[in-house]
């Protein structure tokens, strides 16, 4: 597997710019180029799931140069998942944009959600905290593009508003990595990781600020309160797949959180137990808000958007508990809500294309057509995203419940909560589906439907699809996913992968080197260009 | 000098806060320029303050004056470079937003408070 590794970053990275130069008039075969894409990074996700299963972390050193000098892409469990959650996430979005006619609306959709699986899939591999920040914005630039895709009035202004908190989130993120890089001279993970754990206690002060600061950036990307302000407008003005790709974006904050602070800033630790105190009840708040939120609503687009920020509040629960069980508890009920989430922006833009002038709101229009099939999948989606049996948000309810037992408190606001959301998606689904039948008679029924329906059915119902699945296979999965936590917990397996005989090799390369020039003495003041040109071919020599 | 870098860092840094507050598109895209020039400064400094040092190592076991750390170099010159380009985006994204609204208000309209 050694360098399939970089492949779901090089792949399309290849494709993007491929799908805008060679074939800009041509849809159709941008379409066969996007699916077919999408399909190779879901085969090689599978492959690289199934080698970070058998094997320890596997480290892929870009351009071949040593650990802390160079970057390095790391595929562990964690990754690995992350990587399948986007591809099958961004399989069914490009699906459901060629089923419902999206990706005509407007130019250059399908490189763009190339250049954004590119961004996401490169933050989930990166071993380097600057790579992190340079694939952040990476991702944010495709989400821009993909945010105002086909235009109007509303959807200029929330994109211009989430392209502001965004760039903000980005100068923070560059502040917070100078400061923790102004105390260790490293930006590495494994190598910070190294760093921080010997550092005295009495130096760590500008250390915990930027640790603070890192933890304020991944929580506006994860939509944590206080940070949450900018996900309803820019996810309910999206275009309905891009609501739902951006199902996996705040993940990317979360995912952020659970690496950093597992690997480089251990609960107590050298910063203590800081990440813990913060994220706990930012997380409780989350999930109150977000909650009673999908009960406020007016807007369909507005109650599942609310309920993201609930889903990221819940798992947020589970992993400032910083212990494995509740990691593991966490993880699958990422997965589940990740799924249920983009299931629910699809189902939503499904009701939007068939209501015409009266749009998402929660009041009784005519029926729309398809309404037994789409109030059919509401129903699933909701059942999922509230956490009620039978389906799989009510085991990772469950299992968050089970890993935070003892603190009384933390069990009063999920269940609290759960019931909030019940009620907030049964209000909006009876009002949208069920009384549409005694508004029925006062309008015609809209003729106007999209161009293919049935793919558009067919990826919203995959998700659906997928969500049965985790519930079937939640033994195994759980399994699986508690593994992925146990190799969290003992971040020297990632570390050694990293660094173990890398300053070694670094070394025995430069001396290599060095010895050639060791018998012209005046050549030991050679100007920076002798180094310059030399320098690429060095790490090679080592192997 | 470190006294002038940290106040300019703390003054663009404190007018950009001001002007990404304002209500309207001018003055926060000012206001993220702003910011992104305190950052690259602080990102800068990170590899302390050094006058007149070249950014490279001696071979080894040579005698060097001293050096400068390359590495903020190389991490502000990509800072510089996205942030560039983040500008470029969001000028053209409000230029849009003020074509089809006819005003540069940031907040959305009266229908979306709700």
């Amino acid at each position: 597997m050694d360098h399939w590794i970089v492949a779901p970053v090089v792949l399309p990275a290849f494709l993007a710019p491929l799908i805008v130069l060679w074939m800009r008039f041509d849809l159709r075969s941008q379409r066969v180029f996007s699916v077919a894409g999408m399909t190779a990074l879901v085969a090689l996700a599978i492959a690289l799931a199934v080698s970070a299963s058998t094997n320890g972390p596997e480290v892929y050193r870009l351009g071949n140069w040593e650990a802390p000098f160079g970057i390095v892409l790391v595929l562990d469990r964690l990754s690995a998942l992350m990587l399948l959650l986007t591809s099958v996430l961004g399989l069914a979005v490009v699906l459901y944009s060629i089923g419902s006619g999206w990706d005509k609306r407007g130019w250059h959709f399908h490189s763009l959600m190339q250049f954004q699986m590119m961004g996401i899939n490169g933050a989930f591999l990166t071993g380097d905290a600057f790579n992190l920040f340079v694939f952040f914005e990476v991702l944010l630039i495709a989400s821009y593009g993909l945010m105002i895709h086909s235009g109007g009035e509303a959807r200029l202004k929330a994109g211009v508003q989430y392209v502001v908190y965004n760039l903000a989130g980005s100068t923070l993120f560059l502040f917070a990595l100078g400061t923790i890089y102004s105390v260790t001279g490293t930006l590495n993970m494994a190598d910070l990781a190294q760093k921080v754990a010997v550092m005295p206690a009495s130096e760590t002060g500008l250390l915990r600020v930027g640790a603070g600061l890192l933890m304020l950036v991944f929580a506006v990307k994860a939509a944590l309160v206080p940070f949450q302000f900018w996900l309803p407008a820019t996810y309910t003005n999206a275009p309905g797949p891009v609501a739902a790709l951006f199902a996996i974006m705040t993940k990317v904050g979360v995912y952020a959180i659970v690496r950093i602070y597992t690997l480089v800033f251990p609960a107590g630790g050298t910063i203590g137990w800081l990440a813990q105190e913060v994220l706990l009840p930012a997380a409780a708040i989350s999930l109150i808000i977000g909650m009673i939120g999908v009960l406020g609503a007016r807007d369909m687009g507005r109650t599942v958007a609310y309920s993201v920020i609930g889903s990221v509040g819940t798992m947020m629960l589970a992993f400032a508990q910083f212990t494995e069980g509740a990691t593991g508890a966490g993880l699958y009920y990422m997965v589940h809500s990740t799924l249920a989430a983009a299931a629910l922006f699809l189902i939503v833009d499904l009701v939007r294309e068939r209501r015409g002038a009266a749009g998402l709101a929660i009041t009784p229009v005519p029926p729309i057509r398809n309404a037994g099939l789409i109030a059919g999948m509401f129903f699933a989606g909701a059942i999922a995203m509230a956490g009620m049996p039978p389906l799989s948000g009510f085991i990772g309810k469950l299992m968050i419940l089970d890993a935070t037992r003892g603190q009384w408190w933390l069990w009063g606001v999920v269940l609290v909560t759960s019931l909030i959301a019940i009620v907030g998606f049964g209000r909006a689904g009876s009002t949208v589906f069920w009384k549409a039948h005694a508004a029925a008679g006062d309008q015609p029924e809209p003729t106007k439907d999209a161009s293919s329906p049935g793919l558009a059915f067919t990826a919203t119902g995959g998700l659906i699809a997928g969500l049965v699945a985790l519930t079937v296979f939640a033994g195994p999965t759980t399994a699986w996913l508690n593994a992925t936590a146990q190799q969290l917990y003992t971040p020297s397996a990632y570390i050694d992968a990293v660094m173990v005989g890398a300053y070694e090799r670094a070394w025995a390369a430069t001396s290599g080197h060095e010895d050639s020039h060791a018998d012209e003495p005046a050549e030991s003041h050679a100007p920076a260009e002798d180094h310059g040109t030399d320098a690429p071919a060095e790490p090679a020599s080592g192997y | 000098m470190e006294a002038l870098v940290a106040s300019a860092v703390g003054i663009m840094t404190a007018a950009g806060i001001y002007l990404i507050l304002r209500l309207r598109t001018f003055p926060v895209v000012l206001g993220m320029a702003m910011l992104s020039y305190a950052v690259n400064i602080f990102l800068f400094a990170t590899g302390r303050l050094a006058v007149n040092l070249p950014p490279i190592l001696g071979h080894a076991g040579a005698e060097t004056a001293g050096y400068t750390d390359p590495i903020p170099q190389a991490l502000v010159l990509t800072a510089i470079v996205i942030s560039f380009g983040m500008t470029a985006v969001v000028v053209m994204l409000s230029l849009g937003a003020f074509i089809e609204a006819g005003d540069d208000r940031i907040d959305l309209g009266p229908e979306e408070k709700k």
